[in-house]
């Protein structure tokens, strides 16, 4: 337990995504399989046992500290399995000499050579507590297999027997809430590292194992086979276009490439398979092979094609499809309610076949697949939340300019709003995982900009941490003050990162830990373009709106900050936007990593993309 | 026969600092004043301007090093175990733990004996005497980690930590932000403890220090500065800096470094992170939840006074051990501390609210 509470602990404050994967992967190689495929199980979401509630933690150290002098720490701390993860005493030790030192009271008497320890502690000898090599995978054991009576006793006695960082780890692994920037693609990255394999090798048979793995750990260090996984229904990896930039297209012959609408959802692949006595399995995975089966029960249930398709999940209500933020409502949900299913239907828009029946289709031609998908699909039962998405014909660049600018006239109809641009795939292309340059491309509608005023930078992370390069920026409102409307840390050039970490530096008003307040008058202050995909209501802004996807276009030095924009500007672009805010990025791109279920780290996944 | 000297007319709070009415001086005041006594060396305790100085020599080397040799109109330099009487108070000297030459000193006069421990932890620092506890009647003590969240690990293991972290990223630069004096010294000698014999590379601040604490007979190995170091010497070189340099342009001169801090406060996450810290390690100078009461039960006092940190939680303990305890609200103090950019404590004048102040 010492050494996985060492390693979440390092985890939680290690920004880069890199350095994580070397950490989790050191941890690996140096611990034994039965701990180490247990803290893989924890690091991929794989664990269940029964949670505590905050009220039994608080309950356990009540019995235990002083209430004064608790409600003093927790107050100071802030966070609750933190204070008492510090705090909880040593557990009565055995009686034996503990002598109390008598106060030296004559004088002269030399210097320090009789110096007196304190009683009760020796130093350099670190805890006095009875065993700290506790395994985790004994931990895990127990946790497990306790009835919900035992809790609280196995729980204290756990805590008893651990140090301050493994009572920490252990009351976050407990209350579910782990917390530390790593998501199962990451922990799987960090097993391929541990040899030859790719992260895709390992999502290929991660389905068919269960903890604690030691067979997929072998395979990774080489000295093992390929795990036996008996999986009809394996995770595919996914292909990924490039964003398309006016240069490629000069360079492209629109008659090498098909192009369909980009939706606005989240990428979902879907497989299916009958075995010899008719019986069924589905499978839904997100882009990085999370299954995420489990929230779309609704879907799962109701698809009946044998195959696997790549497709966009989306939310239709009276067969139009909704917003991101609708999808995004279903998606914060962590229990699956009748009604949520309800209210909130999931459906697959399918643009690609992998699996047709039992024969792969991966390398065959996009014109073939695309045949074949359109078979499968018109044969599928019309009720059962599986469509088409169609070919977005054109023969110029014109034309495709034309239908993007507009999908509603060109074929997406009362679906526009979900449309985020178009993809362009070559006809014969094959259907090759990750990021190939050249076959698939994607080409967004172009973003949306205004002039804002810089309020505030921190410091970021990593590499920048000693820049200020996360921005708060404001727009005016009608009373002539300014309202910050966003946060943007990437857009800008290196060089342009130390101009405004200078600015920065040379005018700030105020500080506030890791972050400065800059100056931001009429006549005084620096003016930044920023470029965003779309708007959205906000009642956790003070000026009602959030801005999605936000990034620094350029600075704008020629600018006086009083000709900066207006709220009004804004809330002009919300009425126009339907109250439907246009786009997310995540979209076909989403990055799985547990997305599915917890949307919130969509902007880390992102940000880890954009930062690398 | 003499009557008893109330505890108040020995030593007494006031803004300038603890004063002895009955010996006409201050210990560690805030302000310029006539005769001063100082425990040690850090800045919120040992200022400049005074008219006379006592202190251990050390003390006196410190301040002659940050203010000059001109620091004070006179000074005299006492030994631990040793006392002078001062207007009729004896006033004696004995080791404080907590940086080279921090003492505590003792005040006593018609049978009352008070302690003013200044800054102090028990424990074996390599880079100064142990802390011994002192008999006396009244016992003052800071309470900088006065909470029972606070309980320091064994620094040799929180050294652990850079030593794996070095061999994980060995072409990275670790970054350590440590006070200027004392801790610096401290890290560098537990990183010879731990077999660590590259040259550790300096920020300008730190330097004379340094040098000091080598010439009192403190080996620290190679060190040399950070900015006469060679591109080539600085993948998996440890540099030691002021907490404060971290997030300044100074660092920049290094490629994707590693940033750690050492400090007491590293155990609260909400302050790690506050400070963009990626390796935290808690190693403190001061005396931390368990230290502050078996240091205090030792010194068999009855009366136990709270200058600066988390004095509502000793407070209440002391109550509860027995001992008739109260807050001092000396203010000035812990701003040695405050170097590190505890931001809304930084560029305050003096005498504000303690740099103690709860994470934001
Ligand atoms: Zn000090
Ligand atoms: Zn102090």
């Amino acid at each position: 337990m010492n050494r996985f509470a060492a390693l979440i602990d390092r985890l939680a404050y290690e920004p880069r995504r890199n350095g994580k994967i070397r950490l989790i992967a050191d941890y690996f190689r140096h611990v034994p399989d039965l701990d180490r495929g247990w803290a893989l199980a924890a690091l991929t979401g794989a664990l269940s046992f029964r949670n505590a509630k905050p009220g039994l933690i608080r309950q356990l150290i009540a019995e235990r500290t002083d209430p004064v002098l608790f409600a003093l720490s927790y107050d100071y701390v802030g966070d609750l399995s933190e204070t008492v993860a510090l705090m909880w005493p040593a557990p009565a030790r055995p009686e034996g000499p503990s002598p109390q030192p008598s106060p030296r009271r004559g004088e002269g008497a030399g210097p320090a050579s009789k110096a007196l320890s304190p009683p009760g502690r020796g130093l350099g000898e670190g805890e006095a507590r009875p065993d700290l090599g506790i395994p985790l995978s004994d931990v895990i054991h127990t946790l497990t297999h306790m009835g919900r009576t035992e809790l609280p006793a196995v729980l204290a006695g756990l805590l008893d027997r651990l140090d301050e960082t493994g009572r920490w780890a252990l009351l976050k692994l407990i209350t579910g809430s782990l917390r530390i920037g790593v998501s199962a693609r990451l922990a799987k990255t960090a097993v391929a590292a541990l040899g030859a394999l790719t992260p895709d090798d390992i999502e290929l048979v991660w389905p068919g194992l269960t903890p604690p793995y030691a067979e997929l750990f072998a395979w990774a260090e080489g000295h093992g086979e390929r795990p036996q996984t008996e999986n009809p229904t394996p995770f595919r990896p996914v292909m990924l276009a490039h964003p398309l930039e006016a240069a490629d297209r000069e360079s492209l012959d629109p008659r090498d490439f098909r192009a369909e609408w980009k939706w606005d959802g989240i990428r979902i692949q879907a497989a299916r398979a009958v075995d010899a006595d008719g019986r069924s399995t589905t499978r839904l995975y997100s882009r990085t092979g999370e299954d995420i089966s489990g929230a779309f029960p609704d879907l799962a249930e109701a698809l009946a094609f044998e195959g696997a398709v790549d497709g966009e999940l989306l939310i239709l209500r009276q067969e139009r499809v909704q917003s991101f933020n609708v999808l995004q409502q279903r998606l914060n949900r962590k229990a699956v309610s009748a009604k949520l299913i309800t209210e909130f239907p999931a459906h697959i828009r399918a643009y690609d076949l992998l699996v047709d029946g039992t024969e792969d289709v991966r390398a065959l031609p996009f014109d073939a697949r695309r045949a074949r998908l359109e078979a499968l699909i018109a044969t599928h039962p019309t009720d059962a939340r599986l469509d088409l998405s169609p070919l977005v014909p054109f023969a110029t660049w014109e034309e495709l300019t034309a239908a993007r600018a507009d999908p509603a006239t060109h074929g997406a109809g009362p679906d526009a709003d979900a449309v985020e641009g178009v993809m362009l795939k070559r006809a014969d292309s094959l259907y090759l995982p990750g990021r190939p340059k050249g076959p698939w491309w994607k080409w967004k509608r172009d973003p949306h900009s205004v002039d804002a005023v810089l309020m505030y930078a921190q410091r970021g992370h990593g590499k920048r941490s000693s820049y200020y390069s996360d921005y708060t920026f404001g727009v005016w409102t009608g009373d002539g003050e300014l309202v910050p409307v966003g946060k943007a840390y990437f857009g800008f050039t290196d060089a342009e990162l130390i101009e405004i970490d200078r600015f920065v530096r040379r005018n700030t008003v105020n500080r506030f830990g890791p972050v400065r307040e800059v100056v931001h008058a009429r006549d005084e202050g620096l003016v930044l373009e920023v470029a965003f995909e779309g708007l959205a209501r906000s009642t956790r802004h003070r000026s009602g709106v959030a801005m999605r996807f936000p990034r620094i276009a350029r600075l704008r030095w020629d600018k006086p900050p009083a000709e900066a924009d207006t709220l009004a500007t804004l809330e002009a672009l919300l009425r126009t936007q339907g109250e439907v805010a246009a786009d997310d990025d995540a979209g076909a791109e989403s990055d799985g990593g547990g997305t599915a279920a917890r949307p919130a780290s969509r902007r880390a996944a992102r940000r880890d993309r954009e930062a690398s | 026969m003499r009557s008893a000297m109330r505890p108040e007319d020995l030593l007494r709070p006031t803004p300038r600092g603890l004063y002895s009415p009955a010996g006409d001086f201050f210990i560690d005041p805030v302000r310029p004043v006539p005769r001063a006594l100082i425990t040690h060396g850090h800045s919120d305790h040992a200022r400049a301007g005074h008219g006379a100085v006592l202190a251990t020599r050390q003390t006196l080397d410190i301040m002659a090093i940050r203010y000059g040799a001109d620091f004070a109109g006179d000074t005299q330099a006492i030994a631990y175990g040793e006392s002078v009487e001062v207007n009729g108070v004896k006033a004696s000297f004995f080791p404080a733990g907590h940086i080279l030459g921090s003492a505590q000193i003792r005040v006593e006069k018609n049978g009352c004996r008070i302690v003013a421990s200044g800054d102090y932890k028990p424990g074996i620092d390599p880079t100064c005497v142990p802390f011994e506890p002192i008999g006396c009647d009244v016992f003052i003590s800071e309470a900088t980690f006065g909470l029972p969240v606070f309980r320091h690990p064994d620094p040799a293991g929180e050294i652990g930590k850079l030593v794996a972290s070095l061999q994980l990223f060995p072409e990275r630069t670790h970054i350590i932000g440590a006070y200027a004096l004392g801790k610096a010294q401290r890290v560098i000698a537990l990183l010879r403890a731990a077999g660590h014999d590259r040259p550790i590379l300096l920020h300008g601040a730190m330097e004379r220090l340094t040098a000091y604490y080598e010439s009192e007979g403190i080996a620290l190995g190679p060190v040399k500065l950070a900015r006469e170091a060679t591109p080539d010497e600085l993948p998996g070189a440890v540099v030691i800096a002021p907490p404060s340099s971290l997030a300044e342009v100074w660092s920049r001169r290094f490629a994707d470094p590693v940033t750690a801090f050492a400090s007491g406060w590293m155990r609260i996450r909400a302050r790690a992170r506050q400070h963009g810290v990626e390796l935290p390690l808690v190693i403190s100078d001061h005396a931390d939840w368990d230290d502050l009461q078996h240091a205090i039960l030792a010194t068999g006092c009855g009366e136990l006074w709270v200058t600066h940190g988390q004095e509502d939680a000793l407070v209440h303990w002391a109550g509860q051990a027995g001992l008739t305890a109260r807050p001092l609200h000396l203010v000035g103090y812990g701003e040695e501390e405050a170097e590190s950019g505890d931001a809304p404590a930084t560029g305050k004048a003096s005498g504000d609210a303690p740099a103690e102040g709860k994470p934001s």
